[in-house]
């Protein structure tokens, strides 16, 4: 249905409705809301990785003039363990609070311990030098490697293993065991004629958004807060500084800034909770704008691994057996996102035999959050840098093994549902059919490919439209936009309501203006919230229509809408009746029934997953190590491009932090597990001197569960390129780099070992 | 708090008796400031003082004077860059110039900034030791000269006194058939701090044989270092592949490095040998189109 | 020493602030004269986001002293747009959509200014050296770079 249908807005490209504010500085950013007689909050964080709190005195803090209040955990209720969703995932809120401010341990370098409100950012600066804190420092554990080693220090005493029957009874930082799998994993070995097996390992990396955490919260003698705050999840930022803070959840009202960059990032609390509470203790509005070095230390990068892969292959290629372990970093809270790494890594392929295992570790390191298809990188570069020498090894192209077994529509995916229409197949004949594949390497290059799954997110939406009095529409929806969003729900209503998409004014709302809606995040935004716009403005169609009939004195039946207008139909063409516009029909509203508006909610389901293919070419120095990608295009099925300007922008945009997670980035601890590199000086994201134009190809497969076919694009990209990366230095080099970072440093001793 | 007292004198003489009234190691001079700033925001430093140079004119211009080309200490390198008399007569100098940071810190930064803050790392530095620069330095005293080569005594530490500033570098014009050249090494393509620097200036004879050299490594040890192992290897040679890696195997054996988060012992060794390698043959070509 | 009273232009415009010793020319901006285009992003000169013009050269402004402002002018994003009319590097990012969260847009365009203002005709590896101090993490850089090469060819009155 969808694909031969004609549209007029939806697959432009029109200038954005926030454009001229974000280019001339008018836009409002986190940190750019102040208020009269605001403080300004700091945070005091652990310079220990691992240490016991023995005592806390803030006294001489406040002593300072200018120092109004001053919390740490013995401010914070305690709460009862309870499971609320953050992002795409889920949280135990006694768990976050426990990290925005240490109780009685501080778990990892840049755990909050205390916070102070002063007149003057620079007075609460002071004022956290002067509180004395007591600290006994405790042995600490870095990587998933020291964490399950046996002996290993114990970051939470009450921790044990899950997934494992019985449940041992003993302390360990292995907060979780899955395993998922399908058919006969020896058989399907038995059965290769070539079998691979390699171990990689990825570091901790940030998602890097430009913007720092940044918060404004306001509490009266009411109970009531407000908070304004750069965030993906306003009705989760609402919801957790309720949990962490014992209020109900009609007493906070978030009102989201305009957000400088998440990237999944900014999908739980940090400082909010804390601003909130210190607000209320002072009875002033509480400003807190973290430093980039505070961003770095103490907010929520993504998970480091470690991973090994088995496969076994039939000579024509077909994939046998696939095998898989994987241990992952969660920080010092459980909950890294080891699942969705374990059933994306051979999501791609029709494979029937399968094992994957994965744990879920505690490390003295920050709390991972979600980063951009949270887990699914370093699962796929393991998978597709393995296929990679399976392909080598059967002397097969590594397009034409990934086609041959690649899913398509009716394949069971290793996670469970069967596959309806996906564009697997189509992203890699895309690959084989563009110049790019055939385009001759220069000395010291080399190329490679890799593919990228990513479930997509559906979830909770609600959208409103809201017809004005002359003819132009407003829709309202809960979701920050993050990369042009606003946007592609203006198409959309523009599309149904058959008027310019300019005369369509999109609107981020607060948490009192709209329905609930989860967070800006799992590629669900144009997806989910578009769907809610769609039937909202369908909804303001039927209204207007049913105006029309009224007008006319006709049956619904007999209004047609069509290009902004209502047209007569079905015998009341016959007549004299002369099209009614959008304009007139709401010029007449008051007159035929009152304003005209429609608001839907609804739980999206049915997102479309999204496949990518990306090729990538590097050169390397092989005197230096050092690696330049000299070439990229990413590929991939968008189901629908609603706005084919920003769904390439997706694609540039995972492409460029995949390259950074393969080549420099990295979180650089001392043996004291202090983080060495808490700035973009030395945390290493590429620059615009750093990489090529990224070309792109929009493959549409439209997505049978979306009125116009639409999957979500957003987090796909950021999944191939770290194995197209590596599977290009293998090709330029002729050395496997399992271990991520390819910083010059490991490559040329690599290379010098050869 | 402490406050902080802010001057910006117009005069050499201003500035030295600012500098000498303040009790010792509580005043900073500013130039540009992109390390100054950045270490008083990570609280590494907390002056009580800041003389800010760049009001004096003898800190500002860029003039040949006395067979030398004399760059004042604060004058920023992207209005240095746009000197003629600099790349025409010391490219490598203005490939150095040009390293320091991205255009907004080049905006800013200056070469006496970098020669100043006495990081090993500084890219300017080796490049103007090669070319036998000198500092003139102002103080109580009056005014003194000192080789760039014995400017920095260790990381962070330099030859000024109490009350002394540096005021401008002079860096005698090349013979001729000489010419120089700088190449570092960074993990991305800018923004990065050098992990091995390399400077080689060199003057061949008619014949194309070099008659001098000097190798310089930044990044490599506690402060620039002068390879004249490298130096002698090149010396007496036509610059030809065995020479160059004499030179090369010389930036070796002189590495005392050390192991951090931007590069390994063994890497900064390996990486100086073919950096001189590469900048000694860069430096070559150079000299022999200059007749 | 009390807070200094510094004289300078702010966009072409005489202005007037008090400011700390310490404060630096981004938190004066910011604080004092409410221009919040200039945005923050790390306060070490590494992301650009914070861009404006010193007498015409491009410096982070987290990187100068308040103070030293003192008789100079400075541009910032918001003096780019003349009235209502947007200058064609603001445009052409609008047509690219060069920018997606839009944090880092406001320093991209006053280093793209400072970079044409000097070479009207660079190469896509000059602009791409030349933003090398502007940190975006949306976009891969691909439709900035873009964008800066169409504005160039448009303010020389190229047609091709």
């Amino acid at each position: 249905m969808s694909d031969e249908r004609k549209y007029r807005w939806v697959g432009t490209r029109p200038i954005r409705h926030d454009g001229v504010d974000k280019v001339t500085g008018r836009a409002n950013f986190g940190a750019d809301f102040s208020l009269p007689g605001m403080l300004h909050g700091k945070v005091l964080r652990s310079p220990h990785a691992h240490a016991r709190i023995v005592s806390i005195d803030v006294a001489p803090a406040l002593a300072l003039e200018g120092v109004k209040v001053a919390i740490t955990g013995a401010d914070m209720p305690d709460i009862a363990s309870e499971m609320g969703t953050a992002g795409e995932g889920q949280v135990d809120y006694a768990e976050v609070s426990r990290n925005v401010m240490a109780r009685e341990k501080a778990l990892y370098d840049g755990h909050p311990v205390a916070a102070v409100a002063a007149t003057t950012s620079e007075i609460a600066e002071e004022a956290l030098s002067r509180i004395v804190v007591e600290y006994e420092v405790l042995p600490h554990v870095l990587t998933v490697d020291e964490a399950m080693a046996p002996g290993a220090p114990i970051l939470h005493d009450h921790l044990r293993t899950a997934g494992l029957d019985p449940v041992p009874d003993e302390p360990t930082n292995v907060a979780q065991r899955i395993e998922i799998g399908r058919g006969d994993l020896a058989a399907g070995f038995a059965e290769a004629d070539e079998i691979v097996e390699h171990e990689f390992t990825t570091q901790m990396v940030h998602q890097g958004y430009i913007e720092p955490h940044a918060v404004v919260a306001r509490s009266g003698e009411d109970d009531q807060s407000v908070v304004w705050c750069c965030t993906q999840g306003p009705f989760t930022v609402r919801a957790m500084c309720a949990k962490l803070l014992g209020l109900d959840v009609s007493k906070i009202k978030v009102i989201p800034s305009e957000i400088g960059g998440g990237f999944g990032g900014k999908t739980t609390v940090y400082v909010e909770p804390l601003a909130v509470l210190l607000s209320r203790k002072a009875g002033r509005p509480v400003k807190i704008v973290m430093s980039r070095q505070e961003v770095f230390r103490g907010s929520g990068p993504a998970s480091g691994t470690r991973i090994r892969v088995k496969l076994g292959a039939k000579a024509d290629g077909r994939l046998t057996a696939a095998e898989a372990w994987l241990a992952y970093e969660a920080g010092a809270f459980k909950g890294s996102p080891v699942v969705a790494g374990a059933m994306c890594m051979f999501a791609p392929y029709a494979v029937e035999n399968v094992k994957i295992e994965g744990y879920d570790v505690v490390v003295n390191k920050p709390k991972v959050n979600a980063y951009r298809a949270p887990g699914a990188p370093p699962a796929a570069f393991a998978a597709e840098s393995a296929l990679d020498e399976l392909a080598r090894k059967l002397g097969m192209d590594p397009v034409e093994l990934r086609l041959v077994n690649a899913v398509k529509e009716g394949s069971q995916a290793i996670y469970g549902p069967k596959f309806r229409a996906i564009g697997m197949v189509e992203t890699l004949q895309a690959a084989r059919e563009h110049p790019h594949l055939k385009a001759k390497l220069g000395p010291n290059q080399g190329r490679g490919i890799a593919t990228g799954f990513w479930f997509n997110a559906g979830m909770q939406s609600s959208a409103s439209v809201s017809l004005n009095e002359d003819g132009t529409a407003t829709v309202v929806s809960g979701c920050p936009d993050i990369g042009g969003s606003r946007t592609s729900l203006a198409l959309m209503a523009a599309e149904e309501l058959g008027i310019d998409v300019q005369k369509v004014r999109p609107v981020v709302a607060d948490t009192e203006t709209i329905g609930y809606n989860d967070a800006t995040g799992g590629s669900r935004v144009t997806f989910a919230t578009g769907m809610a716009v769609i039937e909202s403005a369908r909804d303001v169609v039927r209204q207007l229509r049913e105006r029309a009939a009224s007008i006319w004195g006709v049956e619904l039946e007999q209004v047609e809408w069509n290009d902004g207008q209502a047209l007569p139909i079905n015998g009341a063409d016959e007549g004299e009746l002369e099209p009614l516009s959008i304009g007139t029909l709401a010029r007449r509203a008051a007159r035929t029934g009152g304003p005209i508006s429609a608001s839907t909610s609804l739980t999206a389901r049915g997102a479309g997953p999204s496949f990518a293919t990306h090729i990538c070419d590097v050169e390397v120095d092989p005197e230096t190590g050092v690696v330049q990608v000299v070439r990229y295009t990413a590929i991939q099925d968008a189901g629908k491009a609603v706005h084919p300007g920003y769904v390439e922008g997706q694609y540039q945009g995972g492409a460029a932090q995949g390259i950074g997670w393969a080549l420099n980035e990295e979180y650089v601890y001392d043996e004291k597990g202090v983080l060495q590199n808490p700035g973009f000086l030395d945390y290493r994201m590429p620059v615009a001197s750093d990489l090529p134009m990224i070309d792109t190809v929009i493959v549409e497969v439209p997505n049978p569960t979306h009125p116009y076919g639409v999957r979500g694009v957003g987090e796909t990209p950021i999944i191939p390129p770290l194995a197209a990366v590596a599977n290009a230095v293998r090709d330029a080099t002729g050395v496997r780099f399992g271990d991520l970072p390819m910083s010059p440093p490991t490559v040329l001793a690599r290379l010098d070992a050869r | 708090m402490e406050s902080m007292h802010y001057e910006s004198p117009a005069t050499v003489a201003e500035a030295v008796r600012l500098l000498s009234d303040a009790p010792p190691g509580s005043a900073r001079v500013l130039a540009g400031g992109t390390d100054l700033l950045v270490q008083m925001r990570i609280g590494r430093i907390d002056p009580a003082l800041i003389v800010d140079v760049k009001r004096i004119p003898e800190t500002r211009g860029v003039a040949v004077r006395d067979g030398a080309l004399v760059i004042g200490a604060s004058l920023e390198t992207m209005t240095l860059r746009r000197a003629p008399d600099l790349e025409k007569n010391f490219p490598g100098l203005a490939e150095a110039a040009a390293l320091i940071g991205s255009d907004q810190i080049q905006g800013r930064a200056s070469l006496g900034g970098n020669l100043c803050n006495a990081s090993p790392a500084a890219d300017t530095v080796p490049a103007l030791i090669v070319l036998g620069a000198q500092a003139e330095i102002a103080g109580p005293e009056g005014t003194r000269r000192v080789p760039v080569a014995e400017f920095v005594t260790g990381p962070g530490s330099t030859v000024l006194g109490r009350g002394e500033f540096l005021v401008s570098l002079h860096v005698p014009l090349p013979a001729p058939r000489s010419a120089d050249a700088y190449l570092r090494l960074i993990p991305r393509t800018e923004m990065d701090i050098a992990v091995v620097g390399s400077a080689v200036s060199v003057t061949l004879d008619a014949g194309g044989t070099c008659t001098a050299a000097r190798v310089v490594l930044g990044a490599v040890a506690p402060t620039a270092i002068e390879v004249p192992e490298a130096a002698a290897a090149l010396i007496g040679s036509t610059l030809d592949d065995a020479a160059l890696g004499r030179a090369g195997q010389a930036a070796t054996a002189a590495c005392n490095p050390i192991n951090d988060m931007r590069g390994t012992v063994e890497y900064r060794r390996k990486v100086a040998a073919v950096l001189t390698r590469r900048a000694a043959a860069k430096a070559a070509e150079r000299a022999a189109g200059r007749n | 020493m009390g807070r200094i009273h510094v004289r300078t232009r702010i966009n072409g415009e005489a202005t007037e602030f008090l400011c700390d010793p310490r404060q630096t020319l981004l938190d004066a901006l910011r604080d004092e004269l409410q221009l919040t285009g200039t945005k923050e992003g790390c306060t070490t000169g590494d992301c650009g986001a914070c861009s404006v013009t010193l007498d015409g050269l491009l410096v982070c402004s987290c990187l100068v002293l308040a103070a030293e402002t003192e008789g100079h002018d400075v541009g910032t994003i918001e003096g780019m747009a003349q009235g209502e009319t947007l200058h064609p590097l603001q445009q052409k990012f609008l047509e690219h959509a060069a920018l997606q969260c839009g944090v880092c847009t406001p320093g991209f365009l006053v280093a793209a200014k400072a970079l044409l203002d000097r070479e009207p005709d660079p190469s896509e590896k000059q602009v791409r050296y030349a933003l090398a101090g502007n940190l975006c993490r949306c976009t891969g850089y691909d439709k900035i770079i873009r964008a800066v090469l169409d504005a160039a060819a448009e303010l020389r009155g190229d047609t091709r």
